[in-house]
């Protein structure tokens, strides 16, 4: 397997505080990487580094070869990372197909191809009865699936997705986690940041941890797990972090 | 469980990309275009034509302005610029270089695109409210500098000369008001066919999302700061023509009225007030304050021309009360939403 993204050396500082501090780590073709980290660890502003939603200050972002540090949003959208937001951004006076009629035009001009493509996103993320609804209808649960489709109808290579599951209720959690899955099987990347460490373990070939910005691990979602510097991340034990 | 899904596709696939509008729509458009068409003969007086010119001129105004406010989501303050640059290139075309005021058009059409990009490259990067300081500030500046040009006529403006050998090519039409109210309703049918157009096509949709969440927009591939200038320069294209038209209509430019910063709010008000981001929203408008401005200085004279500001004040502030939307929102998400969808 190949290295369809490779983050090396991200660093962003607002001013004396240090967001992302020298953060190296790589996503394999057709894996799902998971991001994990408390509060304030730097995941989010990551995935703006990465998708170029803000200025890094160091370190260089490679898509499949190509640097792509630095391009503006649209340009790195172009290329095919999709992402979707921790604060929900959906079109709130677009219906549910329009919104995601939106992705889809980033591959074709033309109207009917655009709105079967984003059918078809909408059917695949289980929202296709909701579709004639205007997005601010919808419940968090539905907007985070709505989030998705509109990202996945760009036909992407690599989707970041930023808490998925978070502030979504517990029986809507299974549903979303299949959808990742069967993402996987279509052969398409999965950067995913999540709270939920059991179905990060679960889902996650591999797993990087971060903690005040700093990369504290990198591996096998088992190897994590029992990393000291994890282990006193997440407990606060006493035992003293490398 | 997956093929309720399928069959769910295969039904949403099969509907129509854009809904049929509904009968009574199609009805009030039908009534409303035979309306329009045979007005002149169902009212015959010179006032009565004058009001309809002025509706349709600020209906295509208004549209103009909602290209780059309802769907860009930029708040213009000196929308004014493009209606004067309309007004006075054709105008100084024909009484400096006796150019027919049809080229005048399609040239101030141009020079207010570049304007538009000129203006919009810097501000329109920025988010907040830079874009309508901006705007602000350089329609006055305008204003002020027209107003010191002395080629231009400087404050005491330009009257353009009378020529009654071929009315349609110096665009002057003396005997009646007829011809004036066709050119009117055709420029008016045009933009307003053109907006139509846009808000179905990908540019358009690209617009309404980058309105809403600029950031959402990047995140699928939007060059948000290009599409807010394009929509800018085809706002500012739209606004001359008006301008041409209403030179040509009174013959008379004052750039104390015609660049004037009340054009400017005038055209925010009607489109506010009929639904900003709509397709009739701005026409809506421009049909309820401009008879409302014209008879307001009928019954009450010179000093009518307060009143009117009062009572649109009245309307703006209902309208944010209960419709911030603005009026036609009532009738348009009828449309909009498809009876397909469960609830």
């Amino acid at each position: 397997m190949s290295a369809l993204l490779d983050v090396k050396g991200v660093t962003k500082r607002y001013g004396g505080l240090t967001a992302n501090s020298d953060i190296t780590f790589d996503v394999n073709q057709g894996e799902i990487l998971g991001i994990i980290g408390p509060n304030g660890a730097g995941k989010s502003t990551l995935f703006d580094l990465i998708t170029g939603f803000q200025a890094l200050d160091a370190g260089q972002v490679v898509l499949d070869g190509h640097d792509i540090t630095g391009l503006r949003p649209d340009k790195i959208a172009s290329r095919g990372v999709a992402r979707t937001f921790q604060k929900l951004k959906p079109f709130p006076d677009l219906t549910v197909t329009e919104n995601v009629i939106v992705g889809a035009l980033a591959r074709t001009a033309d109207m009917k191809l655009a709105r079967d493509a984003a059918l078809e996103a909408l059917a695949f993320v289980d929202l296709l009865e909701k579709r004639n609804h205007f997005a601010r209808e919808l419940s968090t649960g539905q907007r985070k699936r709505l989030e998705l489709a509109r990202g996945l109808a760009m036909k992407p290579r690599i989707v970041l997705m930023d808490e998925v599951t978070g502030g979504v209720d517990q029986r809507t959690i299974p549903g979303l986690v299949d959808l990742v899955l069967e993402l996987k099987r279509q052969g398409v990347t999965i950067v995913t940041i999540e709270h939920n460490m059991q179905v990060m373990m679960r889902i996650c070939d591999r797993i990087l941890a971060l903690y005040a910005g700093r990369r504290i691990a990198f591996g096998k979602p088992d190897e994590v797990r029992q990393d000291p510097a994890v282990v006193d991340a997440y407990l606060g034990t006493t035992t003293h972090a490398a | 469980m997956a093929s309720d899904r399928a069959r769910m596709l295969e039904v949403a696939r099969s509907e129509r990309v854009w809904p049929r509008p509904p009968v009574w729509a199609i009805g009030v458009g039908v009534v409303g275009a035979a309306f329009l068409l045979a007005y002149p003969f169902l009212f015959k007086t010179p006032f009565s034509h004058h009001l309809m010119i002025l509706i349709l001129l600020y209906a295509l105004m208004a549209q103009s302005w909602n290209v780059v406010a309802g769907l860009s989501g930029q708040i213009s303050l000196g929308h004014a610029i493009f209606f004067g640059i309309g007004a006075y290139s054709s105008t100084v075309l024909f009484i400096k270089f006796g150019i027919t005021p049809w080229i005048g058009l399609l040239v101030g059409m141009a020079i207010s695109a570049l304007a538009a990009v000129a203006i919009g490259v810097p501000t329109l990067r920025l988010r907040g409210h830079y874009f309508a300081i901006a705007t602000l500030l350089i329609g006055s500046s305008v204003q002020i500098i027209v107003q010191r040009w002395d080629w231009v006529g400087a404050a005491s403006g330009l009257y353009i000369p009378i020529n009654r050998t071929a009315p349609w090519y110096y665009l002057q039409f003396h005997t009646s008001k007829v011809p004036y109210y066709y050119l009117a309703l055709g420029a008016a049918a045009l933009a307003y066919l053109a907006v139509w157009y846009i808000r179905r096509s990908r540019f358009g949709f690209r617009l309404q999302a980058l309105r809403d969440e600029p950031d959402a927009a990047a995140s699928l591939g939007i060059a948000v700061a290009r599409h807010k200038v394009m929509a800018f320069m085809i706002s500012a294209a739209m606004m001359s023509v008006a301008g041409t038209f209403y030179g040509q209509y009174v013959l008379v430019l004052d750039p104390e009225r015609l660049l004037s910063a009340d054009i400017s709010i005038i055209v925010l008000l009607m489109t506010v007030l009929g639904g900003s981001g709509t397709l009739w929203g701005p026409a809506l408008g421009a049909a309820i304050l401009i008879p409302l401005s014209e008879y307001s200085r009928i019954w009450f004279g010179g000093t009518g021309r307060t009143i009117d500001l009062i009572v649109y004040g009245l309307l703006i502030l209902a309208v944010c009360i209960w419709r911030p939307s603005g009026i036609l929102s009532l009738f348009e998400e009828r449309i909009r939403r498809r009876s397909g969808g469960t609830s």
